[in-house]
């Protein structure tokens, strides 16, 4: 009992942050000289693209018919009626570079990485990570990954942590049978871009009963201006395994706008588990328009772990449909928006199957003007009886020119459902804050410690290195010291 | 005999007028503490006791519309809130908030560093937190648990004292902090407030009922009625005050 005081639980990740005055463009700001490019497309998009990117990569023929299929899909659609209809009107999509390859060798090790790009990750610290904690790591930087590595223990376990586009070279027949078969490019105007012009991502394997104990990490990186980067990844856990897998971002501060538009597809086999974790923060001149989705199969189980701190505007809603029996979903999600900004993140469950349950938390913050919206869609179909739904959104004001709202639907066809679901608004409260400052805190450090408490049920979801990465990142949000 | 810098009081209120949202409450309030000494400040509900702590320790409700107070000679009205507590005032709260999501551990470290200006050592830091939790009978799950949240009223008040022995104010304002404990909770309280006495501080009690005064003696008493101190007195006005009431005293100041 003595150590329950111990140092290790006394410090906590907002205390070790403590004096850290970095801002993003000295952390994450910097851009490299594109002029030692491999290759960079011209700006726009044509089947003369998708062919180029297509050969490039050597691809199957199958893989390319796809691609040109999903462009047509992409043309035909018209953009999402919700989220921001504002800023989606802004996107000039003839002004983005869709395939950017600062390289054309992928390295295995850190020293072939090319100079200019391993000291973009040295300064991000992507290589000690992976010497500290991880088990495996990608790096994306434009539109290629540049780096991949795994444990070679797993590796023998016949663990598959690869790029994407490797995966469809070295496993065509695995990714065949799986690409687009959660997420259709018909399902929505960005995951047919994606499909159309994707490149990079991961692919990951995890044969049955292998539990990969500590996370698989990719970090996404954009260099250029007015980039696109259209990552694509494909994620099975086979029956009885289970895997953690990680994603950062970032890119340099720029005048004009980039765009991120990824697919994620997770298939968690029975008894599978998945954890897929995010921490978005892109700079404030990048649309992140992303699509996630699960299939969770019998008694597997699926959690979104997902936060939203950068981007100009993001819209992204981790979806899990339980078609097993006694599958579980579990989306646990924060976005912060400041000044410029609007978050508009959700979560969609739906219950195809008997005894499924699912729990979404959403925590939203929002500052200086930002505008953070819980778009969310659960949805019980007829005859998965005894469906558990749990679904919290917390939103914190803090102050009286930002702005939160809430857009839950819930769409119920079975009688024998349990269903709970809260909203919540709060501003930090006067009390809250005269409590603290009375014990010697300044204000900010007071709206800090509120801020911090608030997304602690999702920060504490997080490894160790991530929670205290996250919580600096607030706090210079907090201190309004991000570009 | 007393050297001279002893005789700058901790706390001196003058004729002290405070309104809340447009209403005056303290009508002319003047107080005088020593270092070293203990005031009890009784009276009935609604005489303006919390409004006094509220306004010494700076809330922004509180509106001073007249009147002085000094702390230790310096113009304390003049300090934001932080900084009369990192100057060593405290105010333990009668209602002290939920802080969801805060651990108490956190918490704690953080206005210990925040009061005395510097982080504290875990070597030393663990140890005095230790010895305070069990002087206070508090268990050590205590720290990993979220400040106030879902606390009841005898572990909140027992965190408030433990938090008073951890920032050693010079002068600490105890707001009913007797009030809804049992007679075992309110020993230790008791226990707290007395290992905080010393010759340079000093400690304003304000309570409803005297049988905390059973506990920690004062050396002067004063009746708060209607925003005014109406009777000030040694420990044995308390004892008249639990045998006769309020009403005596009210009937005097008519």
């Amino acid at each position: 009992m003595s150590d329950t005081i111990a140092e290790k639980k006394v410090q906590t990740p907002t205390e070790r942050t403590q004096g850290i005055g970095d801002d993003y463009e000295t952390r994450f700001g910097f851009h490299d000289d594109e002029s030692a490019y491999d290759f960079k497309s011209k700006k726009g998009l044509d089947h003369e693209i998708v062919e180029m990117i297509s050969r490039y990569k050597k691809e199957p023929a199958w893989m390319r018919e796809i691609r040109h299929a999903s462009l047509d899909v992409f043309r035909s659609k018209p953009m999402p009626t919700w989220g921001s209809t504002k800023l989606l009107s802004e996107i000039d999509f003839e002004n983005i570079h869709y395939y950017v390859r600062a390289s054309e060798r992928q390295s295995t090790n850190w020293e072939d990485v090319p100079p200019q790009v391993k000291a973009t990750f040295e300064k991000l610290g992507i290589p000690e990570a992976e010497r500290k904690f991880l088990a495996g790591v990608t790096a994306q930087y434009e539109s290629e990954v540049v780096y991949h590595s795994i444990r070679e223990d797993l590796e023998k376990l016949g663990v598959i942590f690869t790029d994407m586009d490797t995966g469809l070279r070295e496993y065509e027949s695995v990714v065949r049978k799986h690409f687009a078969s959660v997420i259709p490019p018909e399902d929505n105007k960005f995951a047919a871009l994606n499909t159309a012009v994707w490149s990079g991502g991961s692919f990951v394997y995890v044969p049955k009963g292998v539990k990969v104990e500590i996370p698989l990490q990719a970090y996404f990186r954009i260099n250029t201006e007015n980039m696109g980067q259209f990552e694509r990844t494909l994620i099975i856990a086979d029956e009885g395994s289970s895997v953690h897998y990680i994603e950062g971002c970032t890119a340099p501060t720029y005048s004009s706008d980039s765009l991120h538009s990824a697919v994620v597809e997770l298939i968690a086999m029975e008894g599978a588990k998945i954890r897929y974790t995010t921490i978005q923060n892109w700079s404030k001149n990048v649309y992140n328009l992303v699509t996630k989705r699960a299939v969770a199969h019998r008694n597997s189980r699926v959690e979104w772990i997902d936060g939203n701190l950068g981007s100009k505007l993001t819209m992204k809603y981790p979806a899990v449909y339980l078609v097993g029996e006694g599958a579980h979903a579990e989306i646990l999600s924060v976005a912060f928006s400041g000044s410029g900004q609007h978050q508009d993140a959700g979560s969609k469950v739906i219950h195809a199957a008997p005894n499924t349950t699912s729990v979404i938390t959403s925590k939203s913050i929002s500052k200086d003007g930002g505008r953070g919206s819980y778009r969310g869609l659960v949805k019980v179909h007829d005859g998965a009886t005894g469906a558990k739904v749990s679904v919290k959104c917390d939103a914190l004001i803090l102050d009286d020119h930002s702005r939160s709202d809430t857009y839950p639907t819930m769409e119920v066809d079975e009688n024998r459902v349990s269903i709970e679901h809260e909203a919540t608004v709060s501003k930090v409260g006067e009390e809250q804050l005269f409590y603290l400052m009375s014990r010697g805190l300044t204000q900010q450090e007071a709206t800090l410690l509120i801020v911090n408490g608030f997304i602690e049920p999702f920060t504490k979801e997080l490894p160790m290195e991530y929670a205290v990465e996250l919580n600096r990142l607030i706090q210079l949000e907090m201190e309004g010291a991000v570009g | 005999m007393t050297t001279p810098i002893l005789e700058v009081p901790i706390l001196d209120v003058k004729d002290l007028h405070v309104c809340v949202e447009g209403k005056e409450i303290l009508k002319g309030v003047s107080l005088t503490v020593l270092p070293g000494e203990i005031h009890a400040l009784m009276g009935r509900n609604g005489s303006g006791k919390s409004t006094l702590s509220a306004t010494l320790m700076g809330h922004p409700r509180y509106q001073v519309t007249s009147g002085t107070v000094r702390y230790l000679g310096e113009d304390l009205l003049a300090l934001p809130v932080h900084e009369r507590a990192r100057k060593g005032v405290f105010l333990c709260f009668q209602y002290p908030h939920a802080l969801p999501g805060v651990g108490v551990s956190n918490f704690l470290r953080q206005s210990v560093k925040a009061v005395r200006g510097d982080a504290v050592p875990s070597k030393e830091f663990r140890p005095l937190v230790k010895k305070h939790l069990a002087t206070m009978s508090i268990p050590e799950t205590f720290m990993t648990r979220y400040v106030n949240d879902g606390f009841s009223g005898g572990e909140k008040k027992r965190l408030e004292i433990l938090q008073m022995l951890l920032l050693e104010p010079k002068l600490a304002i105890l707001d009913e902090t007797d009030s809804g404990l049992d007679i075992d909770a309110l020993k230790i309280v008791a226990a707290g407030i007395n290992l905080l006495r010393r010759p340079d501080r000093a400690q304003l009690l304000i309570t409803h009922y005297q049988r905390i005064l059973d506990f920690v003696t004062p050396h002067q008493v004063h009746v708060l009625m209607n925003g005014r101190i109406v009777k000030s007195g040694g420990p044995e006005l308390a004892k008249e005050l639990e045998e006769r009431g309020y009403d005596f005293v009210e009937k005097e100041a008519a």
